[in-house]
Formats: C-alpha cells, structure tokens, sequence
C-alpha cells in the first residue's frame, strides 16, 4: 500500500513540476506588486497560504492601491475564484468515499493548474485506489513552489524599480489561461459579451463593473447553454 | 488590521467555494441547471478582468496605435492561441509592451 501510495504521490509532483515554470516568475512578481501597494512583507506572504490563489492575490493588490473598502474586495475575489467551484464539482464524486480530512486537504489545494494536472490524469487513466496521492502531491507541490516564488519575490521586491508596469502580468496571465479554453461559438459569445459589458461598466467604482461583466457573460452562457431545462 | 481581516475572510470565502461541491456530494441537490453556469464562470469572469486593462489602461477607452497596453495584449493573445504557454505569454506580452513606441 505504501508503494502504491507514494508512487502516486511521486507521480502528481512530477506532473505539476513543469508548469511551475509559469507559475513561479508568476509568484516572483505578485510578492514584489504586493509591497509596492502596500502590503507588509507578512501580509503579502501570509495571503499566499490564506488565499493559495495568484490571479485573486494580484486582484486583492491591485483593490488595496484603489482603496476598495472590505465588503467589495471580499465580493469580487470570491466572484473570480468562484470557477473554483467548477473544479469542485469535477472533483467532488472522484473523492467522495475519502475520509473528511482529506476532502478539506484537497479542496484546499484545488487551483487552476492542479485540476489541469488532474483533469489530464483523470483522461488518460482513472483508476488505482490511491489516485487521491497523485492529487496531493500535483497540489502540495503547486503549493511549495507558490510559497517559494512568493517569498522570492517579497525580497526581491524592494529592489525592483517603481515604474516597472508590474500589473501587467495579471492581463498576461489570463490571456494565457482564457485563450485555450475559448473552443466554440458559446465561450466566444460569453467571453464577448462579458468584455463588452466590462467596457460599458469601467466607470463603476472598485471595479464593481467586474461584477456586472462576469455575471452578464455567465448568464447569456447559461442561457445559450439551455437555461433552466 | 482591516487588511489581514479582508485577507482572511478572502480566504475563508475561496476556501468555501472550493469545498462547496465536494462537501455537497450525495448530500444537498444544487438547484436545477446550476451546473450548466460553471463551463462559463472562468471566461466570464477573467475577460471581464481582462479587457478595460487593454482598452482603458488609463480609464478611457484607448483604441489607437500607441496604445501599447492594447498591442501587447493581442499580441499575447496570438502567443497564447498558438502556444498555450503562460510562461510565453507573460514572455511575449512583456517585450511587447517594452519595446512598443508609446
């Protein structure tokens, strides 16, 4: 058993270790962007094992530097990481026989790119009763290189010069995450109508046209998709 | 501190959204056709971030040549259709808006 297990486990952390690549220049420059607004060195790392989520930790930055009171940061984020809960519902039956601490372990480690490792597992290969270490190890290690970059970037940070256009690698990065997943007529429908509302909406304070953005691109997906049927 | 509070309870509410469907399972029925929302939540949600950063870098909508902002943009939209690379969008889109005259 305990051959099996750690061989999953082994097998999880190698299937992640190439996108750290990406995610890890990513970390670098979240830690340096969060003292540049602000934050204190504990803060800005504190919120990489609280949060655990690079594209809602940068949100969160970019949200101290306007000044966005507590209740509209706490709205947005959740509105941007709610895709989570998209993985959740692929993850939920695969795990449904774990005990509950594991269940609280793995949801905890559920990103975006530990459910891509998975999901791509799950395609070629979904069976083995110790599967669930292959998903701990794609998170633990996803997590480890998260709070390394992170750390990096936080010392790097006070070195890097002021007008660097760091923020920038926030549009970057979903570029890079949405483009793919843009594969027929209905994503390209939502992901229009959500642009354009968000340009319509920019004027709102705190970004809140973020909020009217996402949720008119879900619904026309929704209903393009079937509605309530 | 309000900013540890806000990152706590940032944290509290992405870990609950996490767990929503796996502590769920077998035990609430979520309303019908609630499922069918989630293939769209991560379009939505990152082009809605996505596109005033391009088209508004400074609050108006900039549709120009020197809109380096917007140029770097699409070109990181045709490194990340072709490549499906993070690491060579953040590359591409970076030398970009480097090297762009704005």
């Amino acid at each position: 058993m305990f051959a099996s297990a750690s061989r999953e486990f082994r097998a999880g952390v190698l299937a992640l270790a190439p996108l750290l690549v990406g995610v890890m220049p990513f970390g670098m420059i979240y830690g340096a962007l969060a003292l540049s607004q602000g934050l204190s060195p504990a803060a800005a790392l504190a919120m990489s094992s609280i949060l655990f989520a690079g594209s809602a930790q940068f949100l969160f930055c970019q949200l101290l530097g306007v000044g966005a009171p507590l209740t509209v940061t706490v709205a947005e984020v959740g509105l941007l990481n709610l895709r989570h809960a998209l993985y959740s519902a692929a993850m939920a039956p695969r795990i449904a026989h774990l005990p509950r601490r594991w269940k609280l372990a793995l949801a905890y480690l559920l990103t975006d790119e530990a459910y891509a490792v998975i999901a791509r597992r799950e395609a070629a290969d979904d069976t083995g009763p110790y599967r669930h270490w292959f998903y701990l190890g794609a998170g633990l290690a996803l997590w480890g290189g998260w709070q390394l970059s992170t750390a990096a970037g936080v010392l790097l940070g006070a070195r890097l010069p002021a007008d660097w256009p760091l923020d920038f690698a926030l549009p970057l990065t979903f570029i890079a995450i949405v483009v793919p997943l843009i594969r027929n007529r209905t994503l390209l429908a939502v992901a229009a109508v959500s642009g354009i509302v968000a340009l319509v909406a920019a004027g709102l304070p705190f970004k809140l046209g973020l909020l009217a953005a996402a949720l008119a691109g879900m619904a026309v997906g929704w209903r393009l998709a079937g509605g309530v049927r | 501190m309000s900013v540890w509070l806000t990152i706590i309870l940032c944290g509290v509410v992405t870990f609950i959204i996490r767990l929503s469907f796996i502590a769920a399972e077998g035990k609430v029925a979520f309303p019908p056709g609630s499922r069918r929302v989630l293939p769209f939540v991560p379009v939505a949600t990152l082009t809605a971030l996505v596109i005033p950063d391009l088209l508004m870098p400074q609050g108006t909508l900039w549709l120009a040549w020197d809109n380096a902002r917007l140029m770097a943009g699409l070109a990181a939209i045709a490194i990340a259709a072709t490549t499906r690379s993070v690491l060579w969008t953040l590359v591409g889109g970076f030398v970009v808006l480097g090297v762009w005259p704005a």
